[in-house]
């Protein structure tokens, strides 16, 4: 990849390889991840992307049949060296999941979840955590008055965005987005749009997306993967205008997938 | 050509438009099948309520329920016999309770899947269909011999701990294995441990078809006679437990008693006891509903 300025990575994936089983699902990955950009990975149904977003944060390990190789360092650190602790690398690497899933607990014990289970306990600080985390993902001002309310009372939209903000709430490092509008209508998407523009400026982005038009606004890269292999990984601009492979051609012209 | 294309004659479906009148036959028919099988069960119901309180009610007495058994049926009372029952109770729930969510929790959060875990959940569902004697057998062995517990309250609450126990697992499974992943893994997902996971997410979520599984168990341990009779519970105590290591006896053992007897005015006393054993099972069944409707999150 053809990077100009020397941005600190926050990614350094390289040789990565994922099998389900005997279904060898990513194939020699490898990757650098700018920090404080927005990093967008399109490809069709079952092209890996989603494995590949769960890894960074190992999440795929969750999976018995899973098994990986290679090396996904996070800012210099090798996350599946022995030593690393997974809670220390989620606590740094927060997650958005595709389909909204609050906990059924109020919206503000929602938000609090992360900073309690890593010993937080000051009533004030917690306070405070939770009107900053809701005001960044730009929920504030829908729940200000209904935070002891169950979130299940949100929106879908609302909801997806009550998720940003518990992620938030944790002062994560990078934040990784699983197809995080897939299951939203269009103005609720937009609001997202709008909110990961706004976010990227302190956070780094990873975002999985089926939507290549989302892909083209909102990110400065993409990879685009297919049957589990990277074909390209460019800034977003080359990708859309003049695509180096003809597959990547294909399907941003919407020739298949 | 063209147009006969688009005229609905659909061959292959008139012989089908034919049936439609007995297909509606059997739609009808498999309603009323349904509507037979539960006006059965709630018959026999109505038979079994209207049969003990006519013949019990009238006896039912401030009498009964303060004092001891007697040889005159005027006498007679089930305190000891009720007693007995809270007792194992407060023996029998914690017990089962911690065991049963413990092993239930194990089973769904941390064990492995292979075919010995497979094994092993299927007989925990065997199990809770093993006659309530053959616990009692167990208890026998075990707590009032092995361990010398005697016919102590704290056997006979031991047997039927184990003798819900797999009821309580199977239900605590059925309710753990209900929270959604996709929950569960946000709180992964944000640094949690698997013991903050299961005791801030899965267990609360749970807790009412825990509860309410727990409860109805517990309810059918209450009306249990057998296993308390094998390990030796006593038919006549003239006095209520005073510790784990006291004799005892229980309602259904007394009601049991007195039914077995020749006198009619003890087989009264011995319905005006079934209506008393009813009237807890009901308030406990009412407490399981209402935490079930009160508690339940929605997903």
């Amino acid at each position: 990849m053809n990077t100009e300025e020397k941005a600190p990575l926050a990614y350094n994936v390289e040789q990565l390889n994922l099998w389900y089983a005997d279904n060898h699902a990513l194939q020699d990955i490898s990757m650098e991840i700018p920090e404080k950009s927005v990093t967008a990975i399109i490809g069709p149904s079952g092209c890996g992307k989603s494995t590949f977003i769960k890894t960074l944060n190992r999440m795929t390990e969750m999976n018995p049949i899973v098994k990986t190789n290679g090396s996904i360092k996070y800012r210099e650190n090798e996350i599946f060296a022995k030593d690393f602790s997974v809670e220390y690398l989620r606590t740094k690497v927060g997650m958005v999941f595709q389909n909204p899933n609050p906990f059924p607990k109020s919206i503000y014990e929602n938000v609090i979840y992360g900073p309690k289970i890593h010993g937080i306990k000051d009533k004030k600080t917690l306070d405070e955590i939770v009107e900053k985390s809701l005001k960044k993902a730009a929920i504030w001002d829908e729940t200000k008055d209904r935070l002891k309310e169950n979130a299940f009372g949100l929106s879908g939209g609302q909801q997806q965005r009550l998720c940003i903000a518990r992620c938030l709430a944790i002062e994560p490092d990078i934040i990784l987005m699983d197809e995080p509008t897939s299951a939203l209508d269009p103005i609720s998407t937009l609001k997202i749009e709008e909110l990961i523009q706004e976010l990227k400026k302190d956070y780094t982005i990873v975002i999985v997306t089926h939507n290549m038009q989302q892909a083209a606004r909102i990110s400065d890269n993409t990879a685009f993967f297919l049957n589990g292999v990277i074909v390209e990984y460019d800034q977003t601009d080359k990708i859309f205008s003049s695509p180096a492979k003809k597959e990547t051609e294909d399907y941003i012209s919407g020739r298949f997938g | 050509m063209k147009f006969a294309d688009t005229t609905v004659s659909n061959e292959r479906y008139e012989e089908n438009t034919q049936r439609l009148s007995k297909r509606h036959i059997w739609n009808k028919a498999f309603k009323g099948i349904c509507f037979g099988a539960m006006a059965f069960s709630i018959l026999m119901l109505i038979v079994l309520l209207i049969r003990i309180l006519t013949q019990g009610i009238g006896f039912l007495s401030w009498d009964l329920i303060v004092n001891f058994a007697s040889r005159n049926a005027e006498d007679a009372g089930m305190l000891a016999a009720l007693a007995g029952t809270i007792w194992l109770m407060v023996v029998a729930a914690p017990l089962s309770f911690v065991l049963g969510v413990g092993t239930a929790v194990y089973m769904e959060e941390y064990a492995p899947v292979n075919r010995f875990t497979k094994l092993l959940q299927t007989n925990i569902s065997n199990l809770a269909g093993v006659p309530s004697v053959v616990f009692g057998l167990l208890g026998l062995t075990i707590f009032n011999r092995l361990l010398g517990l005697g016919a102590s309250v704290l056997a006979g609450g031991l047997t039927l701990s184990l003798l819900v126990l797999p009821i309580i697992v199977v239900a605590s499974r059925e309710a753990i294995n209900a929270v959604p992943t996709d929950v569960k893994q946000a709180s992964y997902a944000m640094g949690a441990t698997k013991w903050q996971t299961i005791f801030r997410i899965v267990i609360p979520t749970s807790l009412p078809g825990i509860l309410t599984g727990t409860i109805l168990a517990l309810s059918r341990a209450i009306g249990e006679t057998a296993p308390i009779l094998v390990i030796g519970a006593l038919t006549y105590v003239a006095s209520t437990p005073s510790d784990l290591f006291s004799n005892f006896t229980a309602m259904p053992v007394q009601i049991y008693d007195w039914t077995g007897r020749p006198q009619e005015e003890f087989q009264n006393i011995a319905a005006a006891g079934i209506i008393i054993i009813l009237l807890m099972l009901f308030f406990m069944n009412s407490i399981a509903v209402f935490i079930r409707t009160k508690f339940q999150k929605r997903f």
